[in-house]
């Protein structure tokens, strides 16, 4: 092989290395990537069971149910009106409460209750999850649970 | 006064990389050659320096001075000693100090060591990294000064976040930082080569031992960052994709395809002006790194946005650096001469596949990595990014990269024959069988990337020892070794990996005081949970007696702890290791009936991750010790000769 063919070969090969690692994580990003959404944007465009997105909201007064296993929750979070039925089974983070703000990675079951894998919430009295108010650097703390 | 005395020591040092990038410069052009006798002095001062400079800081935070803005807001008096030290960069400005330090000493220790490359080359190295130094000191004392006084000292600090108030602090992010910026010297390397026009062989081989003790110490940090948020969070997670393990991940990817790069360039005289894109590439990552952590862009786009000084400014530097390093490589690129031939099937082929290999996982964490900030900075609308794309794009490649890694060792230079490959390949792809056999037969389904993850880890594992097959063991030589180490670490850590993730037991319990639960072969018991007072926080532990298969009994005392300063509630995990895996506990809450939550794992072999990951950093330990070694007693002969 002359030089000037091998380097053109080594470029070759790294630019479909590299196409090819962009591919696959753009269709990885597409499958993959968890958006964002509230209760009032699920009551617009509802989202597919088992597609994994966050829900971001208030916890509704007095929802909170402990189930008799003493580590599943069920809850309901609202957002103007809306309601989204939640359930984790974990232990919730320390400043996860009725009336205050929420996030939870998860995914809808068949029944229409999202079943939450990590709770997330912040250090802060007054917090409100990042995607809902965001101006605070704090640092967020999460809670997972069985089923990743 | 010593807060003074630090700020004082950094201007002079900032002032003494100015003149270093002056005279390396002036050095450079014909006639001028004597302006560069200064700049090796010069280097060695400005490391000095810097250093007084961190030692400053690290006094005003042990004796608590309270006058010192960045104590009052991170550290406190009633914290034990170990944690007013290692909060010293526990925060924003103290971190950025450390870097900017090791920085400098990076410089130091080129000035002091390298007499391998030509004085001009040597030369533009060090004008190269004082033009780093020089961005990241105007940075620090221009937006993030540490040592800023207060006009009223305050009565007592904030404190410290409590997740950080761990031993983890005093090891993880020193080594980390060192890896990381030690990066620098081969991005000032690359520049000094392509300034001076030598890019060959002899710089290759004066560059690698610098890569080789960054790549080192890199690994140590990550692997020691991943053990302690493994122990510290109480998720029982070892590696989450967060972000910021990302930032200290993608300059590793990169360090790692430099340094089999480098090793191409430096024996055989190939891959030049590749090796030099990766060395740029490497540092690049580094900083973008810094970029994520410190410009507080993670937290959300918006927080950039409201407080946009520092992240803007250190984007600047972002910017002017790899835009300059690129624009030089552009420059200059026609001029690297071409390098050594090679066949496809030949070690150096082998090397071009774990490159490009490297390079695509690095390029699939980066966009994983950054899309979301895109995304949110374009259109407004969030999305996250975790673990579900991670290992389904980067974990295929992952695999194929280590299979592949098991080939390479064992392909000559320059040329190989297929069959003869193969043939040396016979015992590792015999063992990957029959592994394969006995996991279909035997196992229980696990999922297909662990299946993968372990049959490879037993064939790569044969594979990254059969280098030594046939060879007077006494007589390999030292960076053979140090490979040979290296490979068998990364098996060892798949192997940890796979079994962590197909066969752990998890149990989520609420228990009463006295009942007994199980999980995988342990029963453990809930004895009692009791008040602790610790130096700076109190706590409520639980003492778990657990046993396993009706074995002898052990004791474990998981806890959560409140403390006061700032108002923080965290959870000690308690650990108990055995020969074959780690018991993992969790104290949740008390429910309404008074039952406590307890999480339980069972993760066998769960060490084996971070024991591979010591290995692979042993390996490049020895590995730089043999080529140092090799290297002196080649000077010593041509010096006796």
């Amino acid at each position: 092989m002359k030089a000037k063919h091998q380097r053109l070969t080594l470029a070759l090969l790294a630019l479909a290395a590299l196409i090819g690692a962009a591919l696959l994580a753009a269709s990885a990003l597409r499958d993959e990537a968890a958006y964002f959404y509230s209760p009032a944007d699920l009551q617009k465009n509802p989202v597919a069971a088992g597609k994994h997105i966050r829900l971001g909201g208030m916890v509704e007064d007095k929802s909170i149910k402990r189930l008799a296993d003493g580590v599943t929750i069920d809850f309901v979070v609202e957002d103007g009106g809306a309601k989204t039925p939640v359930r984790f089974r974990g232990i919730p983070p320390d400043l996860f409460k009725e009336n205050s703000g929420v996030v939870a990675e998860g995914a809808f079951d068949r029944s229409g209750v999202f079943v939450a894998d990590t709770i997330l919430a912040k250090h802060d009295e007054r917090y409100m999850p990042p995607e809902l108010t965001r101006k605070d650097g704090q640092v967020e703390h999460r809670t997972e649970t069985l089923e990743q | 006064m010593i807060a003074e005395g630090g700020l004082a020591a950094l201007w002079l040092a900032a002032a003494l990389s100015l003149l270093q990038l002056i005279m390396g410069a002036v050095a450079l052009t014909p006639g001028r050659e004597e302006a560069g006798a200064m700049v090796r002095p010069v280097a060695i001062v400005q490391g000095l320096l810097t250093l007084l400079a961190f030692a400053a800081l690290i006094a005003v935070f042990v004796m608590s001075d309270m006058s010192v803005k960045l104590v009052a807001a991170n550290s406190s008096s009633m914290k034990p000693l170990l944690y007013k030290f290692a909060g010293t960069w526990g925060n924003h400005e103290g971190s950025m100090l450390m870097w900017v330090t090791i920085l400098g000493l990076a410089g130091a220790a080129v000035a002091i060591f390298e007499h391998r490359v030509s004085n001009r080359m040597l030369i533009a190295t060090l004008a190269a990294q004082a033009a780093i130094g020089l961005g990241f000191f105007a940075f620090l004392l221009f937006s993030s000064n540490p040592f800023e006084r207060l006009p009223i000292p305050a009565a007592d600090g904030q404190g410290l976040n409590p997740l950080l108030q761990d031993p983890g602090l005093a090891f993880h992010p020193p080594t980390l930082y060192l890896g990381y910026v030690g990066l620098s010297v081969a991005f000032s390397f690359a520049v000094g080569a392509l300034v001076t026009r030598e890019v060959n062989a002899a710089f290759a081989r004066a560059m690698r031992p610098w890569v080789l003790a960054a790549w080192i110490l890199l690994t140590i940090g990550i692997t020691a960052g991943s053990y302690w948020a493994y122990y510290e969070l109480g998720w029982g997670g070892w590696w989450f994709w967060d972000p910021v393990e990302n930032a200290s991940l993608m300059p590793w990817l990169a360090a790692t395809a430099l340094l089999h790069s480098v090793t191409v360039l430096a024996t055989r005289d190939s891959l030049r002006a590749w090796t030099v894109m990766l060395a740029v590439v490497a540092f690049s990552m580094s900083m973008v790194g810094t970029f994520l952590v410190r410009s507080g862009i993670l937290t959300s786009v918006h927080a950039f946005a409201v407080d946009p000084e520092r992240g803007s400014f250190i984007l600047a530097l972002l910017a002017l650096y790899i835009g300059g390093a690129l624009a030089l490589f552009a420059l200059r690129v026609s001029t690297v001469k071409e390098g050594a031939q090679f066949e496809a099937v030949s070690r150096e082929g082998a090397l071009v596949v774990n490159n490009l290999l490297l390079t695509a996982i690095l390029g699939i964490v980066f966009v994983g990595t950054l899309y979301p900030l895109f995304v949110e900075a374009l259109s407004g609308e969030k999305l996250s990014v975790g673990p579900p794309y991670f290992n389904s794009a980067a974990g295929p490649l992952a695999l194929l990269l280590v299979a592949l890694m098991a080939a390479g060792p064992l392909m000559r230079w320059r040329r190989d024959r297929l069959k003869t490959v193969l043939n040396r390949m016979a015992l590792p792809i015999l063992g990957t069988a029959v592994v394969l056999l006995l996991v279909v037969v035997f196992a229980p389904p696990i999922g297909v990337l662990p299946t993968l993850g372990l049959i490879l880890a037993v064939g790569v594992g044969i594979g990254s020892v059969a280098p030594l097959w046939g060879r007077n063991l006494r007589r390999t030589p030292l960076f053979t070794w140090g490979m040979v180490v290296a490979h068998l670490g990364i098996a060892v850590s798949l192997a940890g990996m796979a079994c962590e993730s197909a066969f752990t037991k998890e149990t989520l319990v609420a228990a009463k005081i006295g009942e007994t639960k199980q999980v995988g072969p342990f029963s453990v018991r809930l004895d009692d949970v009791e008040p602790v007072a610790g130096p700076n926080w109190t706590a409520l532990e639980a003492t778990l007696t657990a046993s396993r298969n009706g074995g002898t009994a052990f004791v474990l005392k998981p806890q959560s702890r409140s403390w006061p300063n700032p108002p923080t509630e965290t959870s000690e995990s308690a650990i108990s290791t055995r020969w074959d895996g780690q018991l993992y506990t969790v104290l949740g809450k008390q429910d309404e009936d008074g039952r406590w939550q307890l999480r339980l794992w069972w993760k066998p072999f769960v060490t084996l991750i971070w024991l591979g990951g010591g290995m692979i950093a042993l390996g490049g330990a020895l590995s730089l010790f043999g080529r140092v070694r090799r290297e002196r007693r080649y000077h010593d002969r041509i010096a006796y000769a």
